[in-house]
């Protein structure tokens, strides 16, 4: 994976396969700490302890259509690399909640790439899924959610090209001006 | 403001479910399925589905659902598309850019002409 948008795409079409209704995706940065974090939080089916455990190995998945599963062990890695940690927490019928953190200085944290992209990816292919995001900057923060969106459209899909394209705009600005106001 | 008569609002419903079920899966013309399994995340299916995004905008084109999917089982030959016309048989496209993309877009989704360049062959699924 190039960037960490394209993991965090990953990691929530995984969330979607384990039949999410509404997935959280958090990024905080603190510049005085030198730390970057992730977390994606779903409300899927969740996975029991021994899932966990396997839920890193490379060699596992609990897909039928082939015998490997990498997203959630590349993530490991690339947080790995980049003198961070790596966290699941997750109960059955309850949900996932995936935590990575980065050292923001650090030569081997991959930049974090086109959020908006990942993001109207998500709403594209998954228009009934309820996506909340938040990206905060110290004590700033840009958040949408999708929930709210819908809510407005007043019976048109939060999926038709025009929605998106707005949705692409305000997303693209917002964190625009999350970076200029830090 | 005027009030709105019946007949109206029976146009207005009739007008949104017809744009509605053409975006959800209804009487659309053509199916575009973008894989987004992690091989095709990493092999860039995120940015063909942008591009097929802005060809649809820019032509405003209403009869196309565009969705995503997850793997196909064949990470080798990501990022893939399936182009799903009304009547016709599903074709796989493989190994994709944004160029080759756009060529789809013009030859075989508005054209009506499989692009056999990029196509994988009908039934070699197993094959590979």
């Amino acid at each position: 994976m190039e960037d960490l948008s394209l993991h965090i795409l990953d990691i929530a079409e995984n969330s979607i396969n384990a039949q999410a209704k509404r997935i959280e995706i958090k990024i905080k940065e603190n510049k005085e700490k030198d730390l970057l974090s992730l977390e994606i939080v779903d409300n899927g089916k969740g996975m029991d302890q021994k899932t966990i455990e396997r839920a890193l190995d490379p060699f596992f998945t609990t897909k039928k259509i082939r015998r490997f599963g990498l997203g959630l062990s590349l993530l490991a890695e690339a947080a790995k690399l980049a003198n961070g940690s790596f966290s699941i927490e997750s109960k059955p019928t309850k949900g996932t909640k995936i935590r990575a953190t980065f050292q923001s200085s650090h030569i081997d944290t991959k930049p974090l790439g086109d959020m908006a992209q990942t993001l109207v990816t998500l709403i594209m292919g998954h228009p009934e899924v309820d996506i909340l995001f938040s990206h905060k900057i110290n004590h700033s923060q840009y958040y949408l959610d999708t929930k709210e969106i819908k809510a407005q459209l007043n019976g048109l899909s939060i999926n038709s090209p025009e929605v998106i394209g707005l949705i692409k705009k305000n997303i693209k600005e917002g964190l625009y001006n999350l970076r200029r106001r830090k | 403001m005027p009030k709105l008569k019946i007949e109206d609002l029976v146009k207005i419903k009739e007008k949104a479910t017809k744009t509605t079920s053409l975006r959800e899966g209804g009487p659309y013309k053509t199916k575009i399925t973008v894989h987004m399994g992690t091989c095709g995340i990493a092999a860039g299916a995120r940015k063909i589905l942008d591009s097929l995004m802005k060809e649809i905008e820019e032509r405003d084109t209403k009869d196309i659902f565009l969705t995503t999917s997850g793997c196909a089982g064949l990470c080798s030959r990501e990022p893939m598309i399936t182009v799903e016309s009304t009547g016709k048989a599903p074709v796989k496209y493989i190994e994709l850019t944004e160029e080759k993309t756009k060529e789809i877009f013009d030859k075989h989704i508005i054209g009506g002409n499989i692009v056999q360049a990029y196509a994988l062959a009908v039934g070699s699924e197993r094959a590979v």
